[in-house]
């Protein structure tokens, strides 16, 4: 069943297309059971599953003189993050009701991402992978670049440009490890059992992971992020911050690591304290961590508040990957869950409940509107969501650092150091965005006799021209669902840890475990 | 199931009860104000029975010991991480503080708050904060203690900013919260650490826990580096955190500005409880920070290292774990009724630290205070001031000095603020306590309570609870065997406290009102607007007493503030045998033994000078006007100007951290805009270059080399054309010149044959 939720949202896309043009609401709605009816697959076969085990979903021969199989399959990590995937598209569909512009091209092209995202995360044959993965490039271009804000056109353009770079050195990668595995085969469990040489793991390592992490945000790959962040619509930033990233943190996860693990095996030279790629990916983690929040400190846009801040949060993902501990791995997926969940709710909150109403994003602007009157709920939603983001206890995001930072402290003591300090900015910019937008103090402070008077009237900010459109239902409902979702696993990770923790036990981890995953 | 087992099974509903109040009132409506107030006051007066019936089953309990119930929290890499609560005499003692404390500022805040329009938010965030520091009391592992420290933090956080419009208000949560941090990360490192050589945060688990004595000894063998014991490097890393949340100096600079905050939050977490709670986790990791080299013991459990052993399932049962009897351990129980005993000679450099450090906040605190003229940062300077003096309780004395300290100091400091409360609602929002004067018979119940308050923090013997938990930490302090500088430097801070308390009584209550009477039109009280609308329309100006509602819990603490003295006496130190887990009796020669006499005379003395001086400068002549200068003020006016401003800490970490800081943001945003935006334009540019260039090639050389051979082609094939015009004539004609040629090679042909 869980291949299904490929099919239906693949399906539900050209079903769209067929639509009548005058049809919008049949449009959402149909866009919102295709959402659903992926989120309830993804859910029951996450919580249906026994914890450990691997299932494939189906394996067809697909080329067979190449040896590709169509071969979908589901590990913790997939399940997971397919559930990820579900939450995700119907909180982004419950955040774009209000599009009016050409609804169904856009839910058709929103519900085509979301079918390619889900297929990378159940791929288990590598070219199969490969096509899912260009399958979600190509939608993004179009969301941004026709329903876009801030330069869309550019932003559409360099998103585009990046992952395609990205993914031709992933092509290359593979196709190098297929002939060098005697071009038999491509699927995920054999290849990771082939031991390649560690002269061709040396070279092959950091191109793959390079290539997926650019996608994952990798210091100094990460420019894309904040523009398409910002200029994408809401649903697609939330997609782009919730699942887009994790696509790339995944492939590093499970093409890059899983293929080529002695690439993390120290190179026999040190220089500057740097001895193996390992290293390499673990600064530029930590720099992406700290230089992100950095950033997000300084900005004046609102949005490339939250874009930065993805960038950083995303650092903690690298970080964990490069730990090597079982413990900072679990760490990196439960961060992934824990930010696709919390930075859509951020993005929702500016992109929708914010700019769509005041028509401006940036902190200065909002500075004067007092917007915890005029919009009390999303007040309340954007400060929970910055405390989420910050860590704070009771959230996901607390377990999955909490995780990272100890992988972290066995593996690279003064890294964790340092990104606790990283911790420090993101608290520090949190707060800085979130009383700039929504607790600034009113204009009219100094006269007293004014504000004396308006205490007790009706929760409209004194000085917006006209009154706010009030938070709709499915703003509501998506921000509750999410808010949910990340106190549900902060207050009782084991709900996802028992599926992710098993994982790790797969035989195609072996190379890993060898190299000194305890 | 016996009464103990029973409160230990449902110990958890102590800090979940409010907790779940919080969630509730943040549904309610804005004008359910009445369900939000009984909800609170409801859940935590359940609290209150709950805490008081854990402390009598602790009381009654034959022999020590510690109830703890643990249970599995996640599974991390290849161990459980655990949770759990613990009762014994400590989370005992801090549980009834608490949630006494936390019901009569509750009580307080319906008077005060009364008519503040979000006066359920209000109460929804005072009734998350007492969940959390209830939990926090109560929590047996380091990670569910911080996981309350954080989430009082935010509480606190969410209070100071109550009044959020007012930009000094907004701009001191965010200071409290990001200065807290920065002690919560050196906790969380500190926590990480453990974790990775312990392989547990729990504390007491059956002999496994992170405080027992096989983890101990595992800490105080391994070395951080620079022959530091990691036991030494965590224990100082979980001190940073302490300093934060405590208000130790340099971390201090939050606690005054949160004064921005509503009086009730001053007196529950600024002064009673939260500020507390670095204090109480130095109390608990007490046998860690306290580990030295000979502490450790053997024991049957493990002997160099941990095993995996934690994956171990917790069934979640009460267990009991024998709390060290008397006479074993040495770091618990140097009380210090003899300070020639022969005691421990060897101390922690992790306690002198602790030692060092409070002892300086002391006196620094103590110091500011002096200048200060808004009477509520008075107020935060002596709570700064007295933290430093239970962190020098805790390092030379041991726990049971610094958490008798605490437990008085939070009555007696809860009753100031509260009665500091009562004034400003009295005066309309006055701060300033040169704006005041005279109010002692304006406001007789407050000036009263006040005055308890003031002589128990001065330290006014016998009848004071002050007197005697600060007369313990002096005892220890002078019979510290590290050096004899802290006792000094305290007695100091003792007698400076004496005075400003004295100077702030003579300004508040003696002497004549110098506030104006027409105070309503004062810019001022707009910034704070709790009671804009009422003070306007009932009384012209003068200051009045405030209602049942708030002087009632003034009352009941102000009888805390004398009673509780007695439960610690050096004749009679119930308090301190029961944390220790002893048995003491009323034993009057004490008094007698060892120099007690003389150390609390000399701390009597100290409280009598620092008042008479200060009723010297202020009380004989109390100032006739607002912009009087300060008595002080003549002595000395640079240092005087050095006090006011606070040392310049604020500008100080200015000037170091936080332009530095902004300066690096934005030169990371430059490097993101020219440098990484540039490269990427760079590699654009480039791109589109060649492509021009390609494009100049193909059109210019490829294209037109390639037009010139289709041009060449057509042509021919226009040449070429030419022979199939259609006209049969030329057809003809070439078929004539044909055949000719053709003869002519026949008959060419011909010849050679």
């Amino acid at each position: 069943m869980l291949a299904w939720t490929i099919y239906l949202s693949l399906g539900t896309a050209l079903l769209l297309m067929l639509l009548p043009e005058r049809r919008e609401q049949w449009a959402r709605f149909l866009a919102l059971g295709a959402a659903l009816g992926g989120l309830v697959l993804s859910a029951s076969a996450l919580f249906q599953s026994a914890p450990g085990s691997f299932r494939t979903v189906t394996r067809l021969s697909w080329i067979p003189t190449l040896g590709i199989d169509y071969h979908l399959g589901a590990d913790g990590i997939s399940l997971v993050l397919v559930f990820l995937t579900g939450l995700a598209a119907v909180a982004g569909i419950l955040f774009s009701w209000n599009i009016g512009h050409r609804p169904r091209e856009f839910f058709a092209l929103y519900l085509a991402l979301i079918g390619g995202v889900y297929g990378v995360f159940l791929s288990f044959d590598l070219f199969l992978l490969f096509v899912f993965y260009e399958i979600a490039i190509i939608p993004k271009y179009f969301l941004i670049a026709i329903w876009g804000s801030t330069r869309r056109e550019y932003a559409a353009m360099k998103l585009a440009l990046y992952s395609f770079v990205g993914s031709a050195m992933v092509l290359v990668g593979l196709v190098a490890a297929f002939v060098f595995a005697g071009g038999q085969t491509m699927s995920l469990a054999d290849l990771a059992a082939h031991r390649f040489p560690r002269e061709f793991q040396m070279w092959a390592f950091p191109l793959v992971f390079v290539g997926f992490a650019v996608l994952a945000g990798l210091w100094p790959f990460h420019t894309w992020a904040p523009t398409g962040h910002v200029a994408a619509p809401t649903a697609a930033s939330m997609l782009l911050a919730g699942v887009v990233m994790k696509l790339g943190a995944y492939g590093c996860l499970r093409v890059a690591m899983t293929l080529f693990p002695e690439g993390l095996q120290p190179w026999g030279f040190e220089w500057l304290g740097i001895g193996s790629w390992r290293d390499v990916f673990a600064l530029l983690a930590v720099t992406g961590i700290l230089y992100g929040g950095m950033v997000a400190l300084v900005q004046k846009d609102f949005k490339f508040v939250i874009g930065y801040s993805s960038v950083s949060h995303m650092g903690f993902v690298l970080l964990g990957l490069m730990t090597l501990q079982t413990i900072g791995l679990t760490g990196a997926v439960l961060q992934m869950f824990s930010h696709g969940i919390v930075a859509g709710l951020l993005f929702a909150v500016v992109g929708r409940m914010v700019y769509d109403r005041v028509h401006t994003r940036h902190l200065d602007d909002l500075q004067p509107m007092n917007l915890s009157r005029g919009l009390p709920f999303a007040a309340v939603t954007f400060t929970l969501a910055t405390l989420a983001s910050i860590g704070l206890p009771g959230f996901s995001g607390f377990v999955a650092e909490l995780q990272v930072l100890i992988g972290a402290w066995h593996a690279y003591p003064t890294l964790a150091v340092l990104t606790g300090a990283g911790i420090l900015v993101g608290v520090a910019y949190g707060l800085r965005a979130l009383q700039r937008a929504f607790f600034a103090e009113r204009r009219s402070c100094t006269d007293g006799q004014a504000s004396g008077s308006a205490r007790g009237a009706p929760a409209q900010p004194p000085d917006s021209p006209a009154p706010l459109e009030p938070i709709s239902f499915p703003e509501r409902v998506g921000s509750i669902l999410l808010i949910a979702a990340s106190l549900a696993v902060g207050l009782y990770p084991d709900l996802l840890l028992k599926y992710i923790l098993p994982s790790f036990n797969a035989p195609w981890f072996d190379g890993l475990r060898g190299g000194g995953l305890p | 199931m016996n009464a103990q087992d029973a409160i230990v099974k449902l110990l958890w509903l102590a800090p979940v009860l409010p907790l779940a109040t919080g969630g509730v009132c943040a549904l309610l409506k804005r004008r359910h104000r009445a369900a939000a107030a009984s909800l609170a006051i409801g859940s935590v007066s359940a609290s209150l029975l709950l805490a008081v019936w854990a402390l009598a089953a602790t009381v009654r309990e034959p022999d020590p010991v510690r109830h703890v119930v643990n249970f599995n929290w996640f599974q991390a890499g290849n161990a459980w991480i655990g949770l759990g609560w613990v009762l014994d005499p400590l989370s005992a003692v801090m549980l009834v503080m608490v949630a006494l404390v936390s019901l009569l500022i509750f009580v307080f805040s319906v008077g005060y708050m009364a008519h503040d329009e979000n006066f359920t938010r209000f109460f929804c965030f005072l009734s998350l904060f007492a969940g959390a520091m209830l939990g926090l009391v109560i929590a047996n592992s380091l990670l569910l203690l911080f996981g309350c420290w954080e989430l009082v933090g935010l509480t606190s956080y969410l209070l100071i900013g109550f009044w959020y419009h007012k930009p000094s208000a907004a701009a001191a949560a965010k200071k409290a919260f990001i200065t807290t941090r920065i002690g919560d990360l050196a906790f969380l490192l500190g926590m990480i650490w453990l974790y990775a050589e312990t392989g547990t945060l729990l504390f007491y688990d059956q002999g496994r826990g992170c405080l027992e004595q096989s983890a101990l000894n595992l800490l105080a063998l391994r070395t951080a580096g620079l022959g530091v014991a990691v036991a030494t490097a965590v224990g100082l890393l979980l001190f940073l955190g302490a300093m934060g949340k405590s208000g130790q100096v340099p971390l201090h600079v939050w606690l005054p500005d949160a004064m921005e905050g509503p009086t009730p939050v001053s007196a529950l977490i600024h002064a009673a409880t939260m500020v507390a709670a670095g204090v109480f986790l130095m109390a608990r990791v007490h046998p860690l920070v306290a580990m030295t080299d000979a502490d450790i013991k053997p024991t049957g459990l493990y002997a160099q290292s941990i095993p995996g052993d934690a994956a171990a399932c917790r069934p979640g049962g009460v267990q009991k774990i024998p709390i060290t009897p008397p006479g074993q351990a040495g770091h618990d129980l140097n009380l210090p009724v003899d300070p020639n005993a022969p005691g421990r000679t060897t101390v922690s450099t992790a306690l002198k630290v602790v030692t060092w450090v409070g002892v300086l906040t002391a006196l620094f605190a103590a110091s500011v205070a002096v200048a200060q003229t808004d009477i509520k940062r008075i107020l935060a300077y002596s709570t700064v001031s007295q933290l430093g003096f239970m962190m020098l309780g805790l390092g030379t004395g041991g726990v049971a000095v610094g958490m008798f300290h605490l437990i008085t100091h939070a009555f007696f400091k809860a009753l100031l603020f509260l009665g500091a409360g009562s004034v400003i609602h009295g005066c309309h929002e006055e701060q300033d306590i040169r704006r005041m004067g005279g109010l002692g018979k304006l406001m007789p119940v407050t000036f009263s309570t006040y005055a308890i308050g003031m002589m128990a923090l001065s330290g006014v013997p016998i009848l004071f609870s002050g007197f005697w938990s600060k007369d313990e930490i002096l005892h220890a302090a002078h019979g510290w065997p590290v050096s004899r500088l802290p006792f000094l430097i305290a007695v100091l801070a003792a007698l400076l406290t004496a005075f400003y308390m004295t100077r702030q009584i003579c300004y508040v209550f003696l002497g004549v009102w110098r506030g104006s009477p027409g105070n309503a039109g004062d810019p001022r009280k707009v910034t704070a607007p709790s009671h804009a609308g009422r003070d306007t329309s009932s009384s012209g100006g003068l200051p009045h007493e405030s209602p049942a509602v708030m002087t009632v819990p003034l009352l009941v603490l102000a009888v805390g503030s004398v009673v509780l003295g007695f439960f610690g006496t050096p004749a009679w130190p119930w308090f301190q045998g029961f944390l220790l887990g002893r048995r003491e009796s009323l034993e009057l020669g004490r008094l007698l033994a060892g120099g007690t006499l003389g150390l609390m005379a000399l701390s009597a003395l100290v409280a009598g000078v620092g008042i008479l001086v200060g009723y010297w400068l202020y009380g004989r002549r109390p100032p006739g006007a607002a912009d009087e200068s300060d008595p002080l003020e003549h002595f000395h006016p640079a240092v005087f100007s050095v006090l006011r401003r606070k040392y310049c800490f604020d500008e100080l970490y200015d000037v170091a951290l936080v332009r530095p800081t902004a300066a690096f943001a934005r030169a990371c945003h430059w490097a993101d805009q020219v440098l990484w935006g540039g490269a990427v334009r760079a590699v654009s540019r480039v791109t589109t270059a060649l492509s021009w260039a390609s494009r100049l090639v193909d059109e210019y050389f490829v294209n037109a080399g390639f037009d010139r051979v289709c041009d060449g082609l057509s042509r021919g094939g226009g040449h070429c054309s030419r022979f199939q015009n259609g006209q049969p004539q030329r057809y003809l004609r070439a078929i004539a010149v044909g055949l000719l040629v053709l003869a002519l090679l026949l008959l060419w042909g011909c010849r050679t044959v």
